[in-house]
């Protein structure tokens, strides 16, 4: 029975937990770097813990520093949220071994789709699509060349370790291969502490399409539908919706039916998001799974009409999933934005600083996650996530409206922002009609 | 004539990818900065000589600050 939760996190998603927390009625611990004296998630909780330096390898990277705080402040869980520590197998094997509960996977489930090519072998044998490309590691050039052959070019070489769109090429022609594999190599290595690379074939204006997973500790796995996750710069999502537009239904029972037969394949337990690109055709193909909370989970929360964070600590603390398959439906249509502090005007330059005005949005069908708050500093440190605006409606047609109107109010002076670019893809007759696909964004389509 | 190499914007030296006496061509990275888990290169307005290297690595940087100078 878990009483106190500490989560290793910051920013909006620190304070989502504790709000499911709350609604459990269970006692909470931030943690916080020097930067983050004076943010919202250190006041959101009963009780804080400073855990050192700006730069996250000094504090929300690391584990002891985490585990004296968890101790120090008696609590019982540690919660990882999204990036930092959660995908880290040996972060949550050392939570358990130290006698918490970690709010997440197994370290093992962590472990296998940590790693990618792993992850490749294991949902082929579990009879899910993967996209054509190799099962082991190339080691070097010549075996990246070798490999791109038997796919076709062009292809896409990415970090075995890999997540976030790090270390990840497109490469059109053999030619290209050399300083692609160089670059991919070395930023996987920076980021991943290995460079090894795989390759996998490049498909041309693919749909980004995830379906949300959720498993409990006696064996049931059961899906949560689909998001459609296609509006991306530097393949990270900047726009979320549920249900996916336009998506034929026998593609839709494909996804959720491969999605759960892989969870269960590898025993998976707690919340986990399977990726899938989905063709032109409809064929559809396995990415990568995300072992833990993923940012874009108040989507389907919004749809459902179910509370993911307050699932994840019940099942955590050893109770049998709170819903059953039939009972899980897509009642609304629910899209998300992420409001980054990134000019767009300057291909989505970052740009920290002190948040000078603030006026967000409310009513019927808005959401609002953030992070930040009036006179808040956004650090150079940290992900430039500020907030996240959530709207809901009967119809995708009324989401949709709602979105619009809620960027339009939305006011943030200090950094710039993705809200202009946000305002302009919402606006879009691609994003309005619902024929997106990956490469829009990088193709000008929102530019305006 | 000496020209000063600015940071476009705010963030912490990622990497010194050059050093004084180091022949660049325009657009080449002088320096790397990280700002927000991306990394971006300070590049080189136009070819030269690195004349000086005005930062450190780990070292922040504000927007508009000096980080190199070219010969």
């Amino acid at each position: 029975m878990i009483q106190t939760v500490l989560v290793a996190n910051r920013g909006e998603i620190a304070r989502r937990i504790f709000r499911a927390c709350r609604e459990l009625g269970l006692r909470t611990i931030a943690v916080y770097s020097e930067a983050d004296r004076g943010a919202p998630h250190v006041r959101d909780a009963d009780e804080a813990v400073a855990i050192g330096g700006a730069p996250a390898r000094e504090s929300y990277l690391n584990a002891e520093r985490i585990l004296a705080a968890a101790r120090q402040a008696r609590a019982d869980a540690i919660h990882p949220g999204y990036g930092f520590l959660s995908e880290s197998w040996r972060f949550a094997d050392t939570v358990r071994q130290a006698g918490f509960v970690f709010v997440g996977p197994t370290p093992d489930a962590i472990r296998k789709m940590g790693d990618k090519i792993e992850a490749r072998r294991l949902m082929t044998a579990a009879g899910v699509p993967v996209l054509p490309g190799s099962f082991e590691p190339v080691a070097d050039v010549a075996g990246a060349e070798a490999a791109a052959r038997t796919v076709g070019f062009p292809i896409m070489l990415k970090a075995a370790a890999g997540g976030g769109g790090i270390g990840m090429a497109r490469v059109a022609k053999a030619g290209d291969l050399a300083g692609a594999f160089a670059t991919a190599a070395r930023r996987a290595q920076a980021a991943f502490g290995t460079g090894e690379l795989y390759v996998e074939r490049y498909l041309e204006r693919p749909r980004h399409v995830e379906v949300q997973v959720f498993g409990d500790g006696s064996g049931t796995v059961v899906h949560l539908h689909e998001r459609e996750c296609s509006i991306q710069r530097r393949h990270q999502k900047l726009v979320e919706e549920s249900p996916a537009p336009s998506l034929p239904p026998s593609v839709k029972s494909g996804l959720t039916a491969a999605a759960v037969a892989g969870a269960r394949a590898i025993g998976y337990t707690n919340a986990g998001t399977m990726e899938f690109l989905v063709d032109e055709a409809g064929g559809f193909y396995f990415l990568e799974m995300n072992a833990r909370l993923q940012v874009e989970h108040p989507v389907t929360e919004e749809v459902t009409g179910l509370d993911l964070v307050v699932a994840q600590l019940r099942v955590a603390g050893g109770e049998p999933l709170p819903w059953r398959q039939d009972e899980i439906r897509q009642h609304r249509a629910a899209i998300e934005c992420r409001v980054y502090a990134e000019d767009p005007s300057k291909g989505f330059l970052p740009s920290p600083g002190t948040v000078t005005k603030l006026d967000l949005p409310s009513g019927e069908g808005i959401r609002i996650e953030s992070g930040v708050e009036m006179g808040s500093t956004v650090s150079v440190h940290y992900d430039p996530l500020l907030l996240k605006l959530v709207t809901h409606g009967a119809t995708r047609e009324q989401a949709l409206t709602r979105m619009a109107g809620a960027l339009d109010r939305c006011v943030i002076e200090g950094p710039k922002t993705t809200i202009p670019f946000l305002r302009r893809i919402i606006a879009s007759d691609e994003f309005g009609s619902g024929r997106v696909h990956t490469q829009l964004l990088e193709q000008g389509a929102f530019n305006g | 004539m000496a020209e000063e190499i600015k940071a476009h914007i705010t963030g912490v030296v990622f990497q010194i990818t050059t050093k004084p006496g180091d022949r660049v061509a325009a657009g080449d990275a002088v320096i790397v900065l990280e700002s927000m888990k991306m990394e971006i290169p300070v590049e080189a307005p136009r070819a030269g000589a690195v004349k000086e290297i005005r930062v450190q690595e780990g070292q922040t940087v504000q927007e508009g600050d000096v980080v190199a100078v070219l010969e």
